[in-house]
């Protein structure tokens, strides 16, 4: 069972080098225990375009497609067997980054 | 057998086999909803067969048994594709039925799911009367006030929850257990209060249908985990409330108080009992938790046959240590009102106004503030207390009461 672990912030301030280092630590931990497939950051929403391709020419927009004070910033996908060991973990990757986490499973 | 004979039986297996039947279905069907659909429809061909049948020599078996086949048949109805093997399963699990601990244990789970701090408190509460206490969803929604509609999407949405984000079926791990419990804990205390004291302008002032709905799953929660002092004093402190329950509402619709409640009404043999597991938290003599302390509390007041022989020290000094646990406002309050009878309503008016920052928003903050003013002789400012009081309070037994005292200032 794999499970979306965003990081939600309200800052595009990058991770600072502890941050860095926890997280390099949590990556380990989670390669180590077999719960890692894939992680990565994101760039802020001033970044973002989205393309709407349902009508006959794709209407491109520049930002997010949604405007508001929290914003991901990163995310994990993560192998758990339930949701109390993917809310264990997330609870540590929330620690690591020093930011708030939201957790979802894939269907 | 007669009609009367039957449905008594048919409650009876209702409020002893209900939540064994559910947590059964989970673990074999693995699925809450599949679960809860069966029982209920096992339930209902009871209701139906027993009249004419006769009541089966072991209700339970039969429920469980009938429940499964009603399941099994959902089953086939939703996987017509056909999953051959998944079905053959199905028609040959002929397991040997599980012996009573290991039955008593998937119950402990189903309570565990159902108050899983990954859905929302109001959520747990709801999920857990349906489940565990087999409340329709009618009379949920009956209870908290809601419309039915949206009492049964809210237990829809949490069912889909548990199963889309696999919300686990088990008894946590033992480090974990602590926090699990109080959380458990949480659930059936919120059940009871809302029940003691319900809120609304057109409720009843206590709705005595949750307080023993908490009561019955409480007892069930402690056969289940017996060692845990918590559980034993939560399950205390609601025997002991629950005792002056008839004497803490007048025929008018009043709430009366403490000091002015008739003890003869008072329940002896709740309050026995819940004196009874007092002292056997005594005897065990581990540290206590908040529940333990605030049944201490009440085992004080019960076993005072005036409000003037009430050990008053010994509750100033449960509060103390309870304040100790939980450093709360409201605990720091009914410290106050304790300390109001040792030492006096000037001291204990001291203690109250210190909280207003944190309480001002709070009746009975108010309602305490009125009453030492009263005492005090400031009749002005308890006026001005009692109508603060009024405006913030939900109860309406409460509200009667508090119009009382301030009518009564003159």
């Amino acid at each position: 069972m794999q499970y979306l672990v965003s990081v939600i912030t309200d800052s595009t301030d990058l991770a600072s080098p502890d941050e860095d280092a926890a997280i390099d630590v949590f990556n380990d931990r989670l390669q180590a225990e077999g719960h890692w497939v894939f992680a990565g950051g994101l760039g802020g929403p001033s970044t973002a375009t989205v393309i709407d391709n349902r009508g006959a020419d794709a209407l491109v927009t520049d930002g997010p497609f949604v405007e508001s004070k929290e914003f991901l910033i990163g995310f994990w996908i993560i192998e758990a067997p339930d949701l109390d060991v993917a809310l264990k973990l997330a609870a540590e990757g929330s620690k690591a980054c020093n930011r708030k986490v939201e957790v979802r499973p894939f269907l | 057998m007669s009609v009367t004979d039957v449905q008594a039986a048919v409650t009876r297996a209702h409020h002893e086999e209900w939540a064994r039947v559910v947590a059964a279905l989970t673990r074999r069907f693995g699925d809450l909803d599949i679960a809860e659909e069966a029982a209920a429809e096992a339930f209902a061909t009871a209701v139906e067969r027993w009249p004419a049948d006769g009541v089966p020599p072991s209700p339970g078996a039969w429920l469980t048994t009938t429940a499964n086949r009603k399941a099994i048949d959902r089953v086939r109805r939703e996987n017509k594709r056909g999953d051959k093997q998944k079905e053959a399963q199905l028609l040959y699990d002929d397991d040997p039925p599980e012996p009573a601990g290991a039955i008593d244990d998937e119950r402990l789970r189903l309570v565990f799911t159902c108050c899983h701090p990954a859905l929302a408190m109001q959520t747990r509460v709801a999920l857990t009367l349906r489940m565990v206490g087999g409340l329709t969803v009618t009379e949920i929604a009956r209870a908290f006030l809601v419309q039915e509609s949206a009492m049964g999407r809210r237990i829809t949405r949490a069912k889909a929850k548990i199963k889309a984000a696999r919300i686990p079926y088990r008894v946590p791990s033992v480090q974990d257990l602590p926090a699990r419990v109080s959380g458990v804990l949480a659930v059936l205390y919120l059940v009871f209060n809302e029940g003691y004291l319900a809120t609304g302008p057109d409720t009843d002032p206590v709705r005595h249908e949750l307080t023993a709905e908490a009561i019955r799953l409480t007892r069930l929660v402690r056969t289940l985990m017996p060692a845990d002092g918590e559980v034993t004093g939560l399950l205390a402190l609601m025997l002991l409330t629950e005792a002056r329950r008839t004497a803490r509402v007048s025929p008018s619709g009043d709430l009366v108080a403490l000091d002015e409640q008739d003890r003869g009404a008072w329940d002896a043999g709740l309050i026995a009992e819940g004196h009874q597991l007092v002292r056997e938290r005594l005897a065990a003599g581990t540290a206590p938790g908040q529940y333990q302390i605030l049944a201490a509390i009440n085992a004080v007041h019960t076993s005072a046959r005036d409000i003037r022989d009430t050990g008053w020290s010994q509750v100033v000094a449960l509060y103390d240590q309870l304040a100790r646990l939980d450093p709360s406002p409201v605990i720091a309050l009914n410290r106050a009102i304790a300390v109001a009878e040792l030492d006096g309503p000037q001291v204990a008016l001291t203690a109250v106004d210190r909280l207003e920052d944190k309480l001002a928003g709070y009746h009975l903050y108010h309602a305490t503030r009125a009453d030492l003013l009263r005492r005090l002789g400031r009749g002005e400012d308890s006026r001005a207390a009692y109508g603060r009081a009024i405006e913030l309070a939900g109860n309406t037994a409460e509200i009667a009461h508090l119009r009382h005292r301030r009518d009564q200032l003159g």
